[in-house]
């Protein structure tokens, strides 16, 4: 585990306080309360930044009434949240029903703990990143298999199947999408990832033309993984209502909301890991200042999840077969002959 | 027992049922459509009406005929201004009485103002039906300039009860025409952004090319009129067919397209919002001189009869039929709206499609809960 | 060949819609169109003609224009209007006049449709441009018009 100086610091104090097995334990717990509270902030920002960018795009102003300029919106949207009522069908198998809330949320936080922030700011550099990141996040969609099962209601099981259909679809196209750019790196880690763009230039420039299809289809992929429209079939508000989250009301709700504005956030982060350099500056302009690398991941990341958030108050939703026909007969096809071009790219030593 | 049956037959599907509505996003108002699926795929479709029933016909026979004006606009909300038009030409016709030709023109004008707020609306509406929710706003900024000029001159900005058997309430205010033509020359540098905001964008046609495929014979033997009638390549339209007001003296094209899918209605309208300028150009400059208003008896007594007038409201043909037995009240209303006509359709179109379909289906026909109810 | 030309024009189309939604969204700082309704309450101001709710002026000496007709009363399609009337004896012309008591007002029944204020032969009622109408008890839509102690104007002529 490495960890920044300040955190260092913290890191020796506990060792010299208490025996190493405890001052593991209070550390990872520490490590954990940081990142739920990112994972928090992150939420409730994005949330907020959401709202201000349709509001934007649709000539309107936007959360402006709590707090300065409407920033405490989401907070007290949340404390609202809290002390909600739980309501519940009647007939809901009321077991599965509380559980499934947790399972998308739960695989948000494991995919967190393995992103690399900074150079230093990582709580866990698996060897197996990209492969832990895909295999993880595709846990989420039980949770909303489950909950719409579980609400025994005819809306949400219709939500939960077509949500089924089209994360197990997609997630095809993500892992292909990463697999082209993993043979230009030969690392699944996330480090080594970004340790070859600190000397090659990012992904998206080394891979060039297959780079950028390859991203193209991450992007349509990912936003599908995360049910945005125009994928949004699962909570297609003019078709099914609320879609799997019909009968989910307070915090439960509230779970399945982050947990949606999260994933966001990952598939942004992993888009940046992989084609844009990670913490890396552009050009390595700053990249001796260490501080400035997680603001740096953190733009990029922004810039991403506003490409997402553009897509979405632009774009109709598609239709279900729609979404299999553009998976199956369109990216899937592609992607794998992207991967065929990609590898002769790297053979004949054709990369910038 | 239940794995048993599983064994048999493990790939058995059952139809079911699901309610949409009365409370549901996609039907705009209290309609319910009891949905029969297999899966996503719709077997049966059964409205459910009377959610917004308020007897408005029977409530006509205790009105005079100037209070009967005024329940119209309660009908297809988006088109009062035709609705009131359509009582007020019945009258009119049964006393024999000819309004001015100022009448007639501003008639016209806020009755084209009035379709295309409607036509705007829809629009906005059919987007976010289909999962693109900023058209809405879009649309809004646009419509908000023409409420504004019902506000100024009508007095309301949605229910504006302008027109009074034997003419208008007020004359024009000093500002409509500038604002008209403003508004005139706004709408035609946004209407380019709709197309190219929505009715170029490949996923919309997708969702619209080739869905709810209606035939002219269908059409015609459902009762549909107006752009969904349009839509599927028959050119008639009662403000051709049989003009009122002033569209005998201005020069407009009927739009046709003749696939009958969802995209050629929505094309139909959007043809329709153009032509609704050129005929707003037309006239806005050229308003005879004269009084607004015939007077007329405080009491209306229409003689003994039957009258009928037809006018085109932006969702087809509204038929107002009167029968009078020369008391100040009538005897019987009956409003033929087209809202009633274009949901019979509902179930036979959207047969074998799937749900998002039916929510572009539905938007197509851009029903008014309101209007079918009455 | 299809296959790709038909990716080729699905992307540019959505490239096109991506431009008009981006252009509003770069202009938004001076584009928002929203009413910035309880801020503006100073500033906003309805059209002459907008109908808000009928009132009755009354001028500075507490005289109103009405005679107690009831031409508003039968003109009004949803029985808003209740007028309370009694005949008096007119102090100058000795004569027994209608003069209204009570000129009763349903806001709640009311549908803003404006043929009171056309029938009324006297002008005494006009609609206000008054539209935050919303109140914690419905007994308190329920207006009546003319003041306490208001007497018609002497110009006024049955």
């Amino acid at each position: 585990m490495r960890l920044p100086l300040f955190l260092t610091t913290i890191h020796d104090w506990l060792y010299s306080m208490m025996p190493e097995i405890w001052a593991k334990i209070v550390e990872m717990v520490l490590i954990a309360v940081g990142y739920l509270a990112f994972f928090a902030v992150a939420g409730l920002f994005l949330v907020l930044l959401e709202r201000w960018i349709a509001a934007w795009i649709q000539l309107r102003r936007g959360p402006n009434r709590v707090g300065p300029g409407g920033v405490f919106q989401t907070i007290a949207d949340a404390l609202k949240l809290v002390s909600k009522e739980l309501t519940g069908t009647i007939k809901a198998d009321m077991f599965l029903y509380n559980l499934a809330p947790y399972f998308p949320i739960v695989s948000a936080l494991i995919v967190l703990s393995v992103l690399a922030f900074s150079s230093t700011i990582q709580a866990y550099d698996v060897n197996i990143g990209i492969f832990f990141i895909i295999s993880v996040s595709s846990i989420g969609v039980i949770g909303i298999l489950l909950g719409g099962w579980a609400s025994n209601n005819k809306y949400s099981l219709i939500g939960a199947m077509r949500s089924g259909v089209q994360v197990v679809s997609y997630e095809l196209s993500v892992g292909l999408s990463l697999l082209t750019m993993v043979l230009l790196t030969g690392s699944l880690q996330l480090s080594q990832i970004i340790e070859v763009q600190r000397t090659g230039g990012w992904l998206i420039l080394q891979g060039h033309i297959p780079a950028i299809i390859a991203f193209m289809i991450y992007m349509i992929a990912g936003t599908a993984e995360t049910n945005r429209t125009p994928f949004d079939l699962v909570e297609a508000e003019s078709e099914l209502g609320a879609g799997y989250h019909t009968e989910y009301s307070g915090m439960k709700f509230a779970y399945y909301f982050l947990a949606e504005f999260i994933n966001m956030f990952l598939v942004a982060a992993i888009a940046v890991t992989i084609f844009f350099g990670g913490w890396l500056s552009p050009f390595g302009i700053t990249d001796h200042i260490i501080w400035l690398q997680p603001v740096w991941f953190l733009a990029k990341v922004g810039g991403i999840i506003l490409l997402m958030m553009w897509f979405r108050w632009t774009f109709p939703r598609l239709r279900i077969d729609q979404i299999l026909t553009l998976e199956w007969k369109y990216l899937l096809p592609i992607n794998l002959v992207n991967i065929v071009i990609m590898a002769i790219i790297i053979l004949l030593g054709w990369t910038l | 027992m239940q794995q048993e049956y599983l064994v048999q037959d493990p790939f058995k599907t059952e139809e079911y049922m699901i309610n949409m509505g009365p409370q549901h996003p996609a039907t705009h108002g209290v309609l319910r459509l009891l949905l029969t699926i297999d899966g996503e795929i719709i077997k049966k479709v059964e409205p459910d009406l009377g959610y917004i029933h308020r007897s408005i016909e029977k409530m006509c026979e205790y009105d005079t005929y100037q209070q009967i004006v005024h329940l119209t606009d309660r009908m297809d909300y988006l088109s009062s201004h035709i609705n009131n038009e359509a009582v007020c030409l019945t009258v009119e016709k049964a006393l024999e009485l000819e309004v001015p030709d100022r009448v007639k023109v501003i008639r016209t004008i806020v009755g084209e103002l009035t379709r295309l707020a409607s036509h705007q609306l829809w629009w906005g509406v059919f987007g976010m039906d289909i999962g693109a929710l900023t058209t809405y706003f879009y649309a809004f900024r646009d419509r908000e300039m023409i409420n504004d000029i019902f506000e100024e001159t009508c007095g309301a900005r949605l229910t504006m009860n302008y027109n009074v058997p034997g003419g208008l309430m007020f004359d024009i205010h000093p500002n409509f025409v500038n604002r008209v033509k403003a508004f005139v020359k706004h709408f035609k540098t946004k209407l380019p952004e709709y197309d190219s905001l929505l009715t170029g964008n490949i996923i919309f046609q997708k969702r619209t090319k080739g869905i709810g495929l209606m035939t002219a014979a269908d059409a015609i033997n459902f009762g549909v009129t107006g752009p969904g009638l349009r839509g599927s390549g028959v050119a008639i339209d009662t403000r051709k067919t049989h003009p009122y007001s002033a569209y005998d003296k201005v020069n407009f094209n009927i739009p046709t397209f003749t696939d009958g899918d969802v995209y050629s209605r929505y094309k139909v309208r959007i043809a329709e919002m153009w032509e609704s300028l050129s005929i707003i150009e037309q006239l806005i400059d050229n308003i005879p001189d004269g009084d607004f208003k015939v007077p007329t008896k405080a009491v209306i007594k229409l003689p003994k009869g039957e009258f009928y007038q037809r006018v085109e409201t932006a969702r087809g043909e509204l038929g107002v039929y009167i029968n009078s037995d020369g008391n100040k009240n009538p005897y019987r209303v009956k409003f033929r709206s087209p809202g009633f006509s274009n949901l019979s359709i509902l179930d036979h179109l959207s047969r074998g499609y799937k749900i998002g379909d039916l929510v572009a289906i539905m938007a197509s026909f851009d029903y008014v809960i309101p209007d079918i109810d009455r | 060949m299809s296959y790709f030309s038909n990716i080729y024009y699905g992307i540019k189309s959505l490239l096109t819609g991506m431009s008009v939604t981006g252009k509003y969204f770069v202009k938004a700082p001076w584009g928002t169109i929203t009413q910035y309704y309880p801020d503006n309450r100073d500033t906003l101001k309805m059209f002459d003609r907008f109908r808000g709710e009928v009132v009755m002026p009354h001028d500075e000496n507490n005289l109103h224009r009405c005679t107690g007709c009831q031409s508003c009363e039968i003109a009004c399609p949803n029985g808003s209007i209740e007028i309370i009337w009694d005949r008096v004896v007119d102090e100058t012309t000795g004569k027994k006049v209608k003069v209204i008591d009570k000129h009763i007002y349903h806001l709640s029944m009311c549908t803003l449709c404006n043929l009171c204020v056309q029938a009324c032969p006297t002008n005494a009622i006009v609609m206000a441009q008054n539209f935050e109408n919303s109140v914690y008890d419905r007994t308190q839509l329920t207006k009546v018009l003319n003041k306490p102690g208001s007497k018609v104007h002497p110009d006024v002529k049955e």
